[in-house]
């Protein structure tokens, strides 16, 4: 069997009095993509924070490649390979396109003492990278980033975590704020970045979109691990009941068929 | 299944071709909207201020207005690009003043000395203020507002305690003279090659190196850029540290222009800072904005303060001129930003 890239064991995190994740056990590995589903509010954001290194769990252990690993910030996990894309942010709409994809990182050319910011080379690496993902829209560097549509500003930030040697990815709600068209294009994106030998960490709360790219399954219930299963184990239905801590669902259904009883026409 | 359908089209060699001047470049420099302003405020002022006003003397006295203001504006407009603001400055100028004066004037100790502790105070109101501002999350509007009141009661009452007095002469020799406090041609301030050189030096850091890039990210997404890896404290820090740096150099160049400090000549300062910042397409709430642009605020802002001495019009109407032309720079930098959120430079898009 081999290693996973990141594996968790018994991590718990509380906010003092508030306890937000209670003994989360979880592994990926290398090409697959683990869906970490649940209600609002169930924690799921609370525990990448947790993995990229926002948060310090406040128990349990953390392993990269079998090594136990503890990040004192975000970068520290970014530069062991652990990218981020959060829910909120992530990306500055006023910055262009070539700025945003290396900020933090920026390529310099250097005169003697002073440094410049390669703005050439920024563009034409973040442009490619871009279009590695089948973004071919966009091929101007300079663009603002808050000129792009919501796909495509995820496909950046997604090329980006590739481009600097991600080994796995997380994403937090990459499709929640998307259409039809543009979720699948970040689906697509996901996949490709699977097919590339990443492990992707990916949140939402659409089945749907779940479905179609995950691998293995992680059910968060007010901050418990409910249920981890693999493709194919879990039916739809029975998916979403559980992220809706079964009961909620069965009785909106149940009033929704009530509901069509009454009124003949909404046929 | 999704997995079938993927197949990442490679991108076809893309049309690249490298920004002419194009409607969407154009857009997407923040100094475009201040760069009309200018120019419509010049002509205005040329018509009605007539040769005198596009003569020498009428050059210098906006120049004069604009590099004192300049000096200053540069280290606000990047902390406004940073997301945050500087009140301060406009006690931190007569507070240098009166350090300078009262150090190498009152107790006649080196120019040097002088200037040396008159910056270092600059140096070290910045840093408080950047302190407080991170360790109390209070907005850097209400800190500033407090250091601006504090630091003047701090001149005003050392002032009086050291001096007896809320004015001090200050005689410099030739070379001080020279350098901070003289006119040049008989009536160009030399605080304008002050100026230039802080417009050099400003430029670089946001532009060229990659500190820039750092300061936008600052104001863009403060979160996102700490999780990036930049080091927004030490940052912050740095930038409230610039201005008060600047202020404190405005202050002791004005201390030797006018051969005597007084504790209370800033205040304006305060205001005018922000104005030429704004209209030169700086946006209040940080990640955006360009240096070029704020000299064409400034610029701008000294034209019309002092342009109305040479027209026939009372000087009462510049207050109103400045407030309107305000107003309508923010609006045209808003359309500017929207047109630049929406423009591509590729004229023939690929695809
Ligand atoms: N810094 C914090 N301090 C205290 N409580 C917190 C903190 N961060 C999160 N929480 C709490 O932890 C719980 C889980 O929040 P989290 O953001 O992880 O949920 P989520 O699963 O991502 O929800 P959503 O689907 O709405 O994004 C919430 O009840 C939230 O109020
Ligand atoms: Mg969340």
């Amino acid at each position: 069997m081999t290693t996973p890239i990141l594996r968790l064991t018994n991590v718990s995190k509380s906010f003092g009095p508030v306890d937000v994740l209670h003994d989360i056990s979880l592994q990926v590995n290398a090409g697959e993509v683990l869906c970490l589903l649940g209600d609002n509010g169930a924690g799921k954001s609370t525990l990448i924070k947790t993995l990229s290194g926002v948060h310090a769990p406040t128990s349990g252990t953390m392993e990269m490649d079998g090594q136990p690993v503890a990040f004192a910030n975000p970068r520290e996990a970014s530069d062991r390979g652990i990218a981020t894309v959060h829910q909120f942010g992530g990306t500055f709409p006023l910055m262009s396109i070539g700025r945003c994809f290396f900020v933090g990182r920026e390529p310099v050319k250097r005169w003697g003492p002073l440094k410049a910011y390669d703005r050439r080379t920024a563009n034409e690496v973040a442009v490619k990278a871009i279009q590695g993902f089948g973004i071919t829209r966009i091929t101007d560097g300079d663009r603002l980033v808050g000129g792009l549509s919501g796909g495509e500003r995820q496909s950046l930030a997604i090329a980006r975590a590739v481009h600097f040697g991600a080994r796995v990815l997380i994403l937090d709600e990459p499709t929640a704020a998307l259409g039809v068209k543009q979720a699948s294009h970040v689906l697509r994106i996901v996949l490709e970045a699977r097919r590339r030998g990443l492990a992707v960490i990916f949140i939402t709360h659409q089945v749907t979109h779940a479905m179609a790219v995950g691998d293995r399954f992680a059910v968060l219930i007010r901050g418990s691990l409910a249920a981890s299963f693999a493709k194919g184990e879990r039916t739809r239905e029975e998916i979403t009941d559980l992220m809706a801590g079964g009961e909620a669902m069965a009785e909106l259904e149940a009033e929704i068929a009530a509901h069509e009883a009454g009124s003949p026409q909404a046929a | 299944m999704m997995s079938d359908t993927l197949k990442p089209s490679l991108a076809p060699p893309a049309a690249r071709r490298d920004h002419g001047l194009s409607l969407g470049a154009l857009a997407r420099r923040p100094e475009t909207g201040s760069f009309l302003g200018m120019l419509i405020v010049f002509a205005f002022f040329a018509v009605f201020g007539g040769s005198s006003f596009l003569g020498l003397g009428g050059a210098a006295s906006w120049l004069n207005v604009a590099a004192e203001i300049g000096i200053v504006a540069l280290p606000v407009g990047l902390l406004m690009i940073a997301g945050e603001l500087d009140l301060s400055v406009g006690s931190v100028i007569p507070a240098a003043s009166m350090t300078v004066a009262v150090l190498s004037g009152y107790f006649d100790l080196p120019l040097v000395v002088g200037i040396a502790a008159a910056l270092a105070l600059g140096l070290l109101v910045g840093f408080v203020n950047g302190l407080l501002v991170l360790r109390t999350g209070v907005p850097s509007f209400i800190i500033t507002l407090g250091s601006l009141f504090a630091v003047a009661g701090l001149t005003l009452g050392i002032s009086v305690l050291v001096t007896g007095s809320t004015g001090v002469a200050l005689q410099t020799g030739p070379l001080g003279k020279a350098l901070l406090g003289s006119f040049i041609g008989g009536m160009f301030q030399v605080t304008i090659l002050w100026w230039i050189a802080a417009l050099l030096a400003v430029g670089y850091i946001l532009h060229v190196s990659p500190i820039g890039n750092w300061i936008f990210a600052l104001g863009g997404d403060k979160v996102s850029a700490r999780n990036e890896g930049i080091p927004i404290d030490r940052l912050t820090v740095q930038l409230f540290m610039g201005s008060g740096f600047c202020s404190a150099f405005v202050g002791i160049s004005q201390a030797i222009l006018y051969n005597s400090a007084q504790v209370s000549t800033g205040q304006s300062f305060i205001f005018n800072s922000i104005i030429s910042v704004v209209i030169g397409g700086v946006l209040l709430t940080g990640g955006f904005g360009s240096v070029v642009g704020i000299a064409f605020g400034t610029i701008t802002f000294a034209i019309v303060s002092q342009g109305i001495f040479y027209t026939g019009f009372d000087a009462n109407w510049a207050s109103l001129i400045i407030g309107v032309l305000l107003l309508l720079a923010v609006l045209m930098n808003n359309t500017f930003r929207r047109l630049a959120l929406s423009a591509t430079t590729s004229k023939g898009k690929a695809k």
